[in-house]
């Protein structure tokens, strides 16, 4: 059975057509994410799905409920951690979890024991009678994901949980989350503009883009999908030569992308074409600093899908 | 049901998160202190003001603490901006919170706030010379007038708050409808003094319904009928100002 299933949805926001069109469904128990730059629509959907907001049009369903007919039954239901924590920050780490499980009709000794368990869970139980304030962004963070579990939810959205993080606060996170998905059986949306953290912790993957889904399988489908290799090269002095490079590089190999002073391309074999492409540009008398291949990223099949470097799309939206 | 006991835990959180700014406490006691004694002196030697009979600051004590009531509702809004800034709103909406009881916590909160700074004041009136020749009775009224004036206007300024969502809107708001609601009423001056026109006003200024029955328990302590009557106004706009801004709700979740 799916958990969760979006189906055509749009919204638009005055002068932005935030969705345009969103379909997709997670099986339950199945960790998800959504990947995209800045303003591809990634929260818009969440917050669809949570209830907080209604799309023009199209329909969803979370938990088994209709979102639009019964957000109360789907608010029991689910977890949600905002991609702006939503922390009360007067307030303890402990006193924030005993109010959301009020809110959701717990109470007494069952609550507290809850809140115990999911302390010593994030790692706050030291923490716990601090006030948030003097939290740091990691533990905010994991008193977010704490919050969005307190009652048990079968279904729980992760709206960019590791943004804004150090990498070591980013890997405790990781830990934690992949933790979640398999003891507790939950189902997880996550949303993330680090293709890394969906390679690694979901399993399939939608990339997300101006609104729509442009491609959507497992990291591995999405990988295979792409033939060969990816071949980078920088150029010594960019100055002039880049479009030359370009022409070159085109010919031999069909597929390229240049950012900044690398040209890259998709080749069927790696070790067969650098030479190639290496003698042809310095027959050209271009001088070449580094050449590197690998492997297919979802880097790349960002770019394969969208026609647009993951990198530069996100400082674009910014 | 579910609604109330929300509400209780949500003015809780409030009570708790305000008593941790110190800076906020020390505000709340002293400035209602200040406007008494600073009114009291400054309009001391103009016996119009109060229609003459006995001291001023006995006519003025329960405008004071009307004053302070309203305001002190006014700008309960700004409470609900900070919550929705840090995203606790939408925390407790993607939750089952009902949208009564985010208002109605706002909304309490400010009541319980205005009689904790009614009873300073009362204290400090006392010491100026003040008696509530209502007795017991009295003392209720100017307790129960100062808390519903407070919740009615805090309904008001949540709403607002919920529309605006801008700290600075709302001041702007809370001064342009506040200082005339004020001034329009008989906080700082008797009824009979008030040119013909304006009384027309006063009469429908729902600030002054609290002054009028927190007034008529202090000096008078009699006519409980029109104070029943005026603290039953209230009532009903504390009533109206709450689902007021519970239908704002719907302004916030169509801008997110
Ligand atoms: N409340 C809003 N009012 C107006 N426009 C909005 C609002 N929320 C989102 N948008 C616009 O809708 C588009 C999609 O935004 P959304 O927040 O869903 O993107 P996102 O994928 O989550 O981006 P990010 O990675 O930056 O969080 C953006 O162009 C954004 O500016
Ligand atoms: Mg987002």
């Amino acid at each position: 059975m799916d958990a969760i299933v979006a189906e055509d949805l749009h919204k638009r926001y005055k002068d932005v057509q935030a969705l345009d069109g969103v379909s997709f469904s997670v099986r339950e128990g199945e960790a998800f994410a959504l990947l995209g730059p800045n303003g591809a629509g990634k929260s818009t959907t969440v917050r669809v799905l949570t209830t907080l907001t209604q799309p023009d049009s199209g329909r969803a369903f979370v938990a088994g409920e209709d979102v639009a007919a019964h957000p109360d039954l789907v608010r029991n239901k689910i977890g949600y951690v905002a991609q702006d924590s939503g922390v009360d920050w007067d307030a303890t780490g402990r006193e924030n979890l005993l109010l959301q499980g009020r809110i959701h009709r717990m109470a007494g000794k069952p609550l507290h024991a809850r809140v115990d368990e999911l302390l010593e869970l994030v790692g706050l139980s030291d923490a716990a009678d601090r006030v948030a304030r003097g939290y740091s962004g990691g533990m905010k963070r994991r008193l977010d994901v704490a919050i969005g579990l307190v009652h048990q939810p079968s279904v729980l959205f992760l709206d960019e949980p590791t943004t804004g993080l150090d990498p070591e606060a980013r890997a405790t996170m990781w830990v934690e989350v992949e933790r979640l998905a398999k003891e507790l059986n939950l189902t997880i949306l996550l949303t993330t503009h680090y293709l890394e953290e969906a390679d690694r912790l979901a399993e399939r993957v939608a990339i997300v883009s101006r609104g729509r889904i442009v491609v959507e399988g497992t990291p591995e489908e999405l990988k295979r999908n792409l033939q060969g290799e990816s071949v980078s090269v920088e150029l010594n002095e960019a100055n002039g030569r880049l479009t030359d490079a370009e022409r070159i590089v085109e010919g031999i190999s069909g597929s390229v992308h240049v950012e900044g002073n690398v040209v890259r391309a998709r080749v069927p074999n790696g070790a067969q074409a650098i030479p190639v492409i290496l003698g042809a540009l310095d027959d050209a008398g271009i001088a070449v600093a580094a050449v590197t291949t690998s492997r297919p990223s979802l880097d790349d099949v960002y770019l394969h899908y969208t026609g647009r470097d993951f990198a530069s799309e996100d400082e674009a939206g910014r | 049901m579910q609604t109330l006991r929300q509400t209780g835990w949500m003015v809780i959180r409030q009570l708790r998160n305000l008593s941790r700014q110190p800076i906020w406490v020390v505000m709340m006691v002293v400035q209602p202190m200040i406007w008494l004694v600073l009114y009291g002196q400054l309009f001391s030697k103009v016996p119009a003001l109060s229609g003459g009979s006995g001291p001023y600051v006995e006519f003025l004590a329960p405008g004071i603490i009307c004053m302070n009531a309203f305001f002190g509702g006014m700008w309960s809004g700004m409470g609900m901006i900070t919550d929705l800034d840090r995203k606790v709103i939408d925390r407790f909406l993607a939750a089952p919170a009902s949208r009564l009881a985010i208002v109605l916590s706002q909304v309490v909160r400010a009541g319980i706030t205005a009689m904790i700074q009614t009873l300073i004041l009362l204290i400090v009136g006392l010491a100026l010379g003040v008696r509530v020749h209502g007795g017991a009775l009295g003392w209720l009224v100017v307790f129960v007038a100062a808390f519903l004036l407070a919740s009615a206007f805090a309904g008001f300024s949540n709403g607002l708050a919920l529309i605006f969502r801008r700290p600075e809107s709302m001041i702007a708001t809370a001064n342009m409808v506040g200082l005339p609601l004020m001034f329009l009423s008989t906080i700082l001056v008797t009824f009979a003094a008030i040119p013909g026109w304006i009384q027309a006003i006063t009469r429908i200024n729902p600030v002054n319904w609290g002054v009028v029955a927190a007034r008529t328990a202090v000096i008078a302590g009699n006519d409980w009928a029109s104070v029943a009557g005026h603290l039953g106004l209230l009532l009903a706009a504390m009533a109206a100002t709450s689902l007021f801004a519970t239908w704002c709700f719907r302004s916030y979740q169509r801008s997110i």
